[in-house]
């Protein structure tokens, strides 16, 4: 299988990033570090802003969000996000949809 | 001075543009509140347009609306990994016009249809969020939005603001969604010659195919997968219960990317140019997972309210058949002179259980559990059809009967013959 990167796909995608002001945020760290097996959003968000350090720190980069939703509601054993949708205007802008 | 509506709609997508329209048609003062650049902009569908559901309401929308195929040709797929059965049912008749089903681009399809809505009366505001539902008591009053002094109020406040229902979750309306009633869905859309379109797919003019798709390429996970023609485009995409996506370890892209691969599908797709990667959740829950749709001063539409048939891939024509319903029953109200309360906007509930949105939601209440409780649907049995069909194609000197025993040992040997049995009635009770 191609080894395929998703920020090659996102490259595709328009975006209005609300710099400094993420929509989306970790409200624990510690949470995902220490409490949280899986780090399961590291798999599953479509836009790969999740990514594990070495250390097993979770870190967040939201500027690829698609606000999907995804993260939030698989976090449903920690509830460790805070989750909004970006300020109106801003965020992903869909070309096609 | 305090700004009041009759009525204000949270989202400018199929459901939010429908109640929207259906009220200012009616002569009723109206804010349609859009987070987008424009109406579309944070919109997703894989897409396909029922052309019922619009008729009802702009009856001569094929005049001017942005529509890419009509469909003509519906294959049904299920995939091993270097092959699949399927389905092919083909008709002339849905090659007359009028015709009932179409693809659609959504950032395009939404602005046409937002133009309607202000065309009708309304007031549109795009890049708005709404942050959160103004209250007096139990009572909706209004809405909050991120803009300065952005608090407007209205008799009624629909909520059409999509799958992720995050102001009546905020509000305490229902619970946060679980992850086993919405699906992930991720898709593509690659750009090719309209006649590398229609030879590849024996199609001319602007008739098109839809491919839905199950088995192998979900990995297990219960899902579909599906290919879309539009003029000059393809949609291919694959979606997942999240429940199973939280129970494995591939990346919703790596799994589109596999799928891409499949021989079956790699050839239609090839030389394509991919545009844009969009990713959505798709609320899947069924009847069961409906939550509240009304109280006092507020209702809920579309995506919001779960509206969606999973099993026949229908969504735009149930969000607009809701928003309009919440419409009717909004402007019917209000010419009697009755309150906008929990009480009287219940009519709105039993509208739906009288139509096919929760008539058809509740026909496959049970589906969903079935489906969670048996992995085998999405990954041993598409692998045991397509073996049979292998065995029996392939001539190699082995007798019939033969064959048709080394297919029964196959199926009992994999699934038993309690299990077998036990499937099918599970089968037979979820389509019942």
């Amino acid at each position: 299988m191609s080894n395929v990167k998703v920020e090659e796909k996102l490259f595709q995608n328009r975006y209005r990033v609300d710099v400094g002001r993420p929509h989306v945020k970790i409200k624990d760290a510690d949470i995902c570090s220490n409490a949280c097996a899986q780090q399961q959003c590291t798999v599953c968000c479509p836009a790969g802003c999740y990514t594990v350090e070495g250390n097993g720190r979770v870190v967040l980069i939201s500027d690829g969000c698609m606000e999907c939703g995804t993260c939030r509601i698989i976090c449903d054993e920690h509830r460790n996000l805070e989750w909004q949708y970006p300020r109106g205007g801003y965020g992903i802008l869909f070309k096609f949809g | 001075m305090r700004e009041q509506f009759d009525a204000i709609v949270v989202g400018a997508g199929a459901a939010g543009n429908a109640a929207a329209y259906t009220l200012a048609k009616a002569g009723l003062k109206v804010l349609q509140l859009e987070r987008g650049e424009s109406p579309g902009s944070k919109n997703v569908q894989g897409a396909i347009l029922y052309s019922d559901a619009l008729e009802r309401m702009i009856p001569d929308f094929r005049d001017d609306a942005p529509l890419e195929r009509h469909l003509i040709e519906q294959r049904m797929w299920v995939l091993d990994d270097a092959s699949f059965v399927g389905t092919h049912y083909r008709s002339d008749d849905f090659n007359k016009p009028p015709y009932n089903r179409y693809t659609i681009i959504r950032a395009q399809f939404d602005k046409w249809f937002s133009q309607k809505v202000q065309e009708a009366g309304a007031l549109l505001i795009c890049e708005t969020t709404v942050s959160e539902l103004l209250m007096d008591g139990e009572r909706v009053i209004g809405v909050r939005t991120d803009r300065e002094g952005g608090e407007i109020y209205a008799d009624i406040v629909i909520l059409a603001d999509g799958v992720n229902s995050l102001l009546a979750t905020k509000a305490g309306f229902h619970d946060e969604i679980a992850p086993k009633n919405v699906a992930l869905a991720v898709k593509e859309i690659h750009f090719m010659p309209q006649e590398t379109i229609e030879s590849r797919f024996n199609v001319s003019g602007e008739a098109g195919v839809v491919i839905e798709m199950a088995g192998k390429i979900t990995k297990g996970m219960m899902g579909t997968g599906f290919l879309y023609t539009n003029r000059e485009s393809l949609t291919i995409g694959v979606g997942c219960m999240l429940s199973d996506f939280k129970k494995q370890k591939i990346t919703p892209y790596q799994l589109l990317e596999q799928m891409k691969q499949h021989p079956s599908i790699k050839p239609l797709i090839e030389g394509g140019e991919m545009k844009e990667y969009t990713a959505h959740l798709i609320p899947e829950g069924g009847y069961k997972a409906v939550p509240k749709i009304y109280g006092d001063g507020w209702m809920i539409v579309g995506d919001s309210g779960m509206f969606l048939n999973a099993v026949h891939r229908e969504g735009s024509n149930l969000a607009m058949t809701t928003g309009r319903t919440a419409a009717e029953t909004v402007i019917d109200l209000k010419n009697d002179g009755k309150p906008l309360d929990a009480k009287h906007l219940a009519v709105y509930r039993s509208k739906l259980e009288d139509c096919f949105v929760l008539k058809d939601l509740k026909k496959y209440k049970n589906l969903h559990q079935v489906f969670h409780a048996n992995p085998y649907f999405f990954n041993t049995y598409p692998e045991l059809i397509n073996q049979a069909m292998h065995e029996l194609i392939k001539v190699d000197g082995i007798d019939k009967k033969t064959k048709e025993k080394n297919i029964r040992s196959n199926f009992t040997r994999r699934r038993s013959v309690f299990g077998l049995v036990g499937d099918a009635y599970k089968l037979w009770r979820a389509f019942e």
